[in-house]
């Protein structure tokens, strides 16, 4: 450690004041930052109210995403390795050659083959979504003058894991770069985004190239289209033949544990269960914006229960299935509760978790063109986040100066 | 036929909203939307001034100008088509409106009045009202059906305005990029509320 620190003193002169690589000061800060604790103290008025900071903070949510990241590597080479077996044919690319290199064979039952070959899938979207990524938000913190901030370690654990297996590399260069660009650093960098700007990359990639992050062809990495094997996703199944087509398909408890067709690191509930332990027990994340999602899914599926479709299948699905298909869970514990994109007020977290329920489970059923509705719903709250607050707030300031009045 | 009207009404609002799906009255859109009380008293008099003259209009669309509108009057004025007076007359209701809500505001709220400065009387000629008489026209509403449309593309129009001027106030505390400030980051958030609002884009009611 003090030979670490010794370097990083020995370098600091030179990005400092005067110092000849002044102007990359801001990528110094974040090495010293990331390995040490900084000595500085705020410079303007303080306002202190426990002593965490935006790096334990940020560092928390990655703890907390850590199940869904080892459900990303196993589930995606479970489903490709099952499809495989079951006769589709592998993927004509690289990753499947370095994968039968390495000795592996395409076996459903092998722990370590299915997560050697979900991971050749899941890292180079991460190194890509790092790399691409991280030189923007470089670039605009040297340009800026800006720090580098811990909250780009967020953004780019998310993206990777709310993105199909076999998407291609240039579009998630792309996608990283319209969310950090557009979606964060043209706000002023992190804290001060309107939009969530993980959401914001995959939404630019749903609405661009939506043939390779929608269908029924791109959720296992494997040709699955060609010899009856189906890579639809259960979500969109069910769009099509309501409750009916879960049996003798796939059980309740195979959904809730993850193993089916998806976005990578999206599809196990539990692993999301266990990062919203994690949020709500260090107070990171909002239970209320939690909860609120969660009724408002259950009260809107159970009102569509309640009405009914002739000709919608779909309506009759209920909320306990909701909840374990497609990006629900994820969406629900790592999206909705982002601190910056979400409801500022306590009283306005209700509000805004409850209509991101209610919102998800309309688009779910009710749009034909989307069968996922989460992101989506997401998205259209985060429009509406400032609007509760401001409402909120007022409704405060009227009843305070009612109750003082006179 | 209750069904019929509501299904209509969140159509209008949500997922053919004027402002965000076909991007009409951007000028006002644009430049009212800094403070959220602004929005607000703009939204509310463009929900009413739609509310008023698309009906209006399809009243004179029907008894005036079609073929065989006339015919109320004598038979052989069946055979008149008027349609191309419509651009005229459907911006005279408009503006004539206008006036009437301009002088009601200036006498009973002088300070929304003077707020909202020109962009009243350039309700006149803002984009979304015209719009919504002539996809009146082109839809073929019925009276009852241009009544629910224009409340609900106005309301859908003001819940635009009122969600960007939120934004905008919110973003008091962001750091924008100089050349951006302003018009340039309205344009562009203008764009991202419309990628949230296409999460109604494709539903049949």
């Amino acid at each position: 450690m003090r030979f670490l620190r010794k370097i990083l003193d020995d370098q600091e002169k030179k990005f400092t004041n005067g110092g000849p690589l002044e102007r990359f000061y801001a990528l110094f800060e974040a090495q010293d930052t990331f390995l040490f604790t900084p000595g500085e103290t705020t410079r303007t008025t303080s306002h202190v109210r426990d002593a965490i900071d935006m790096k334990r903070l940020m560092s928390t949510v990655v703890v907390a995403l850590l199940g869904c990241v080892y459900m990303a590597m196993y589930n995606t080479g479970y489903q490709a390795n099952l499809a495989i077996s079951r006769g589709a044919a592998a993927l004509d690319n690289w990753q499947t050659t370095a994968f039968q290199s390495l000795g592996f064979a395409f076996d459903p039952s092998d722990l370590l083959a299915c997560i050697v070959h979900g991971a050749l899938y899941y890292l180079p979207v991460l190194i890509v979504t790092l790399a691409v990524g991280g030189a923007w938000e470089a670039l605009f913190a040297i340009v800026r003058g800006h720090e580098i901030n811990e909250g780009f370690l967020v953004t780019w654990m998310l993206f990777p894991l709310v993105l199909p297996p076999a998407i291609p590399l240039w579009q998630v260069a792309l996608g990283i770069s319209f969310g950090v660009v557009i979606g964060k650093e043209i706000f002023g960098g992190t804290g001060k985004n309107i939009f969530n700007p993980a959401l914001m990359s995959r939404a630019f990639l749903f609405f661009a190239y939506p043939v390779f992050i929608s269908g029924d062809r791109v959720w296992i990495a494997a040709q699955t289209t060609t010899d009856g094997v189906s890579g639809a996703t259960w979500l969109a199944r069910a769009a099509e033949g309501g409750q009916a087509v879960f049996e003798p398909g796939i059980s309740w408890w195979d959904a809730f544990m993850g193993y089916m067709p998806g976005s990578m690191g999206e599809t196990s509930a539990l692993a999301c269960l266990v990062g919203a332990a994690v949020l709500l027990i260090t107070g990171i994340g909002s239970w209320r914006v939690m909860t609120g999602v969660v009724l408002g899914s259950v009260v809107m599926s159970m009102v569509l229960n309640a009405v009914g479709s002739t000709t919608n299948p779909f309506f009759d699905v209920p909320f306990y299935w909701h909840f374990v298909l497609g990006g629900w869970a994820f969406g629900a514990v790592f999206m909705a509760t982002d601190p910056v994109s979400s409801a500022h007020t306590n009283t306005g977290r209700w509000i805004y978790g409850f209509l991101i329920g209610v919102f998800a489970i309309i688009i779910r059923v009710v749009n034909p063109a989307y069968p996922e509705g989460m992101m989506l719903a997401i998205l259209l709250m985060n429009v509406f986040a400032a609007t509760i607050d401001y409402y909120v707030v007022r409704a405060n300031i009227k009843r305070r100066s009612a109750r003082y009045a006179t | 036929m209750l069904e019929h009207y509501l299904g209509l009404f969140l159509t209008a609002a949500f997922i053919e909203n004027l402002a965000l799906a076909f991007f009409l009255g951007m000028c006002s859109f644009l430049a009212v939307s800094k403070k959220v009380d602004t929005a607000v008293g703009l939204g509310s008099a463009v929900v009413f001034v739609l509310a008023m003259t698309v009906p209006m209009n399809n009243f004179i669309f029907n008894y005036l100008l079609r073929q065989g509108a006339l015919d109320w009057i004598s038979e052989n004025m069946g055979g008149f088509d008027l349609t191309f007076l419509g651009f005229l007359a459907y911006i005279g209701t408009i503006a004539a409106m206008v006036q009437i809500v301009e002088m009601t505001l200036d006498r009973y709220f002088p300070a929304l009045h003077a707020s909202l400065g020109i962009f009243l009387p350039l309700i006149a000629v803002n984009c979304a009202i015209l719009g919504a008489s002539l996809f009146m026209v082109e839809r073929d509403y019925t009276f009852g059906e241009s009544v629910v449309y224009g409340l609900g593309s106005g309301f859908g129009w003001a819940l635009a305005i009122v969600a960007l001027a939120s934004i905008r106030e919110r973003m008091r505390y962001s750091d924008v990029p100089e050349g951006l400030r302003g018009l340039g980051m309205a344009f562009i958030l203008t764009g991202l509320l419309a990628i949230g609002f296409m999460a109604f884009g494709g539903i049949q009611l």
